[in-house]
């Protein structure tokens, strides 16, 4: 087709439209024929909203799935992987395999998590059975750190009771909804300071799963020492490693901004830690969000128009086990450094290869294939159909000869992690 | 043959008379007396039964680590009558640069000392005391007013000194011919030719596997890296730093560069060691001194801004304050061409009896110097490890960087061998750059002054230093830098 592929967007950042110009692509406005939408997250509610929305034609390809909240919403994300396991224990697939105190072995990613006020009484038994945790309160809706805070005592969050007479409010609106979690104070700490890690990871179909993960993912510094006192609980600068609270820190750094390539994370832990420690975490955490996608799947609406990355946070604790703290439907292309700007230039670069193949106007019914040449800094993490293709290949993650079992079991929920970033 | 002979129980002599004083000596006599216990050991074959003892035991193989350690460390043997300073530097020119550049390098910290009305030592309040030892693991929150301190020189003003070096016996004569010396360093010293560097540097021939590059992605690891791999883990179960020297030369892998390192350089965290470590922080505690705001200053300027270290800054402090009062550095003046500057207790100047070393360990710190640190800090996370390491490799190679002397490893050779390489192997492009007047030294002398720390990814960085380790020579630097320009 000769004609140029149309664009419009909403999120008004360098990152994107550089990427949609180098390509000669014309900008329109959405009310105009457009091929290609990158849009907020907003946007694609009203898009396939029962009232507002409307049919995609063919040659229309969207940024997002329509109910990745399924996925980015922390409440439901808890939900659907709770959901999946239980599945999975029912079948009794070796994948949900527990250990003598009842713990899953390969499944247990997630943080133990409750939602208020739906789930408070049970919140409340589990926090008696340790009373000297830490629980961090997170608003299901809310991004960026906002309105996060942590609670050592049950009467920080005597509002969220459901019996509570002072309860300020009456309806349950998804607004107001939190999650809370056991908060990890065992963070693993690198000169003293907490991290996490956030990583890309792109989804061209749903069923069959296909995704892909960006090598170049980073790690995000606190700016103050990790303490775990309790009097430094309200101190966000030492818990929270977002980078939109960090940078309002007195010693942030506008050169580095804090942030450490995952290489550099990988050098470090094989230097002092060993190989084959350090090959096993990442092996975990390419595995933790593969089932995070699994979990997800069946009930993902795999629209054909739609393709999305996500922004995972993962949080590694000082045992070396890497735990899913939330998936992001829309990571931030804000930049805050040069080595970000082009490290999210090249992210959207090689996202819009895969997704809109040679860059012409794409035909939503193309088999989501592409050849290996286009994939530039995307792994293929898994996929389904190649998984499935060698059903006899139950050869996991043999190499390192690791503990976490047979998993080949069944050729459904086997796949092959063809993932090497480790080389 | 009798000369060999002399010389070689001369230098016995010396490393016998050096190690008695060691630690290991008393563990090797406890053990010794210990031994007799053993049903083994007899007494008719006294002597046998123990050395046999100290080889099954091991302990025979860190007196040979000991060994080649010193060996290493030690200037080769010269003429019994020499004088020490000929063990520093033999060449007396260079020796009178060296010199007045340290005079220089005095008159500009005293002259800060004076202006700023700072002492270069003083006491610290118990309060003050209490607090720093509060803060010991963060001291990079520390916000003292750094602005009014600026690095006693950088490495440019260095390299000032170094062009302007000249030999008063040599006369190159007016007339250029192909032989001039077209570079900044106009000193007639002997460095290697590229066939000279391929015989030294031969395990880094195209034929010989490497890690850095036969290990990468493409390549299978059953060509190469999984057996070298073995064979470092065979290394470090033998312990043996000889065996760890040559097998560096292809590079460590990841996993094994912290040990193969601190075998190399014999060091081992003995409880001796955690507690002198622990004695220099206490005088870091109780003491300020002038050149602590001059390190501050540094790590602030450099590794904190460093994509790769800024995540270390804390133990930066933490290695180098403890550095700048560490006496026993004091000992690698003794074939460092450069002595340790001397301070006068107020009023008394000029008088012998009243002269401190200052700083202690007669380290003066240059803009950059925290970067020598900076990259360790991805191998050892134990503070009193990686000062040891740390220590070990600036008396061994470090101070060489920005020292004037005529050794091979001396900065003044390291800057030859890089302009002669480019000069004589890369002509046209050598004199372009001085046409335009951008001299090449000009450009890669901060990377060889660093050993190129802050200018290479921290894994390609490990794998030179690597090598430094291996051939027991910084002339991998300057070939590094002819290489940058290819």
């Amino acid at each position: 087709m000769a004609g140029k592929v149309k664009w419009v967007t909403d999120i008004e950042k360098s990152v994107l439209i550089n990427n949609f110009e180098k390509r000669g692509w014309v900008q329109v406005t959405e009310n105009e024929d457009w091929n290609f939408y990158w849009m907020s997250v907003q946007t694609i509610r009203n898009v396939f909203s029962v009232e507002t929305g409307y049919r995609l034609s063919d040659d229309q390809i969207v940024n997002h799935f329509p109910n990745h909240y399924e996925l980015t919403r922390k409440d439901l994300m808890v939900k659907n992987i709770k959901r999946y396991r239980k599945e999975l224990e029912k079948e009794g697939s070796p994948l949900a395999e527990k250990d003598e105190n009842g713990k899953y072995l390969y499944l247990d990613f997630v943080p133990v998590t409750y939602m208020l006020p739906a789930d408070y009484n049970l919140f409340v038994e589990e926090f008696r059975k340790s009373p000297s945790s830490t629980w961090i309160m997170k608003p299901c809706g809310k991004a960026q750190g906002k309105g996060i805070f942590l609670i050592n005592k049950l009467s920080q969050i005597k509002k969220w009771s459901r019996d509570s007479k002072t309860s300020s409010f009456v309806t349950q609106s998804t607004k107001e909804a939190y999650v809370i979690s056991l908060y990890i104070n065992n963070p693993l700490l690198i000169g003293g300071r907490k991290f996490d890690l956030r990583l890309y990871v792109l989804v061209s179909t749903y069923r069959p799963l296909r995704c892909y993960m960006y090598k170049l993912g980073f790690c995000r510094f606190c700016t103050v020492k990790y303490t775990p006192s309790t009097s430094e609980l309200d101190n966000m600068f030492v818990h929270l490693t977002n980078v939109a609270i960090q940078k309002h820190g007195e010693d942030y750094n506008h050169i580095h901004g804090g942030k450490w390539t995952v290489n550099n994370l990988r050098l470090y832990l094989e230097s002092t830690r060993g190989k084959e420690v350090t090959g096993k975490l990442f092996d975990e955490i390419h595995w933790i969000i593969v089932q995070s996608l699994k979990a997800v799947a069946p009930v993902m609406n795999n629209d054909k128009h739609c393709f999305e990355c996500y922004g995972y946070d993962i949080i590694i604790d000082d045992k070396l086990k890497p735990w899913l703290i939330e998936v992001n439907a829309s990571p931030s292309l804000t930049s805050s450094t040069a080595n970000d700007r082009i490290l999210k230039y090249n992210l959207i670069n090689d996202t819009l290869n895969i997704a809109v193949p040679n860059g012409e106007i794409p035909d939503c019914k193309w088999n989501k294939s592409p050849p290996k040449e286009v994939l530039g800094n995307y792994e293929i993490l898994y996929d389904e159909e190649l998984a499935q293709g060698d059903g006899a290949d139950r050869e996991l993650r043999s190499r390192q000869g690791q503990s976490l079992g047979p998993r080949g079991g069944r050729s459904r929920d086997s796949g092959r992690t063809v993932l090497t970033t480790w080389k | 043959m009798l000369q060999e002979e002399s010389d070689l129980s001369l230098v016995i002599a010396q490393i016998v008379q050096k190690l008695k004083g060691s630690n290991l000596y008393a563990q090797l006599e406890r053990q010794a007396w210990a031994s007799l216990q053993r049903p083994e050991i007899k007494l008719e074959s006294l002597k046998e039964d123990i050395k046999e003892f100290f080889k099954i035991s091991g302990w025979e193989k860190k007196l040979q680590n000991a060994v080649y350690s010193e060996l290493s460390v030690f200037p080769l043997p010269s003429h019994p009558a020499a004088p020490p300073e000929h063990l520093k530097e033999p060449l007396v020119y260079m020796r009178k640069a060296q010199g007045s550049w340290e005079k220089r390098i005095l008159k500009s910290l005293n002259s800060m000392c004076t202006e700023l009305s700072i002492p270069l030592a003083r006491k610290r309040p118990v309060g003050e005391q209490k607090e720093l030892l509060n803060k010991w693991n963060e001291m990079g929150t520390d916000e003292p007013d750094l602005s009014l301190f600026r690095p006693v020189y950088a490495p440019k003003d260095f390299l000032e000194v170094l062009i302007n070096l000249r030999n008063p016996n040599y006369e190159n004569g007016d007339s250029l011919s192909f032989r001039t010396h077209l570079g900044l360093i106009q000193v007639p010293l002997k460095v290697k030719d590229i066939p000279e560097l391929k015989e030294f540097f031969v395990e880094l021939g195209l034929t010989t596997g490497q890690l850095g590059i036969d290990d990468s992605t493409q390549v299978p690891p059953e060509l190469f890296e999984n057996e070298h791999v073995r064979i470092g883990q065979k290394v470090l179960a033998e312990q043996d730093s000889a065996a760890a020297q040559q097998y560096i030369r292809q590079g460590s892998p990841t996993a094994l560069r912290a040990e193969l390192w601190a075998l190399i350089l014999n060091i081992s965290s003995q409880p001796e060691d955690i507690l002198y470590y622990e004695q220099l922080k206490t005088n870091v505690i109780q003491h300020d001194l002038l050149v602590d705001s001059l390190i501050y200053k540094d790590v602030k300027l450099t590794a904190s801004n460093d994509d790769y270290y800024f995540v270390f800054e804390d133990y930066l402090y933490q290695v180098l304050l403890c550095f700048s009062r560490d006496t026993s550095v004091l000992g690698h003046f003794a074939y460092n061409s450069a002595s340790p500057p001397k301070s006068y207790i107020r009023g008394k100047l000029g008088l012998e009896e009243y002269a401190v070393f200052y700083p202690p360990n007669g380290v003066i710190p240059f803009h950059g110097f925290s970067m020598y640190v900076a990259p360790l800090c991805f191998l050892y996370h134990e503070p009193s490890k990686l000062y040891q390491i740390f220590r070990e490799m600036y008396v061994r190679f470090f101070f060489r960087l920005h020292s004037i002397s005529s050794h091979p490893s001396g900065i003044v050779s390291l800057c030859l061998l890089f302009e002669t390489l480019l000069q004589t192997y890369l002509p046209q492009l050598f004199y372009h750059l001085r046409e335009i007047g951008a001299q090449p030294l000009r450009i890669s002398f901060k990377w060889m002054v660093r050993a190129f720390s802050g200018y290479l990814a921290t894994d390609q960085l490990l794998l030179l230093w690597d090598r430094i380790l291996g051939y027991n020579s910084l002339e991998i630097l300057a070939a590094r830098a002819y290489c940058q320009l290819l």
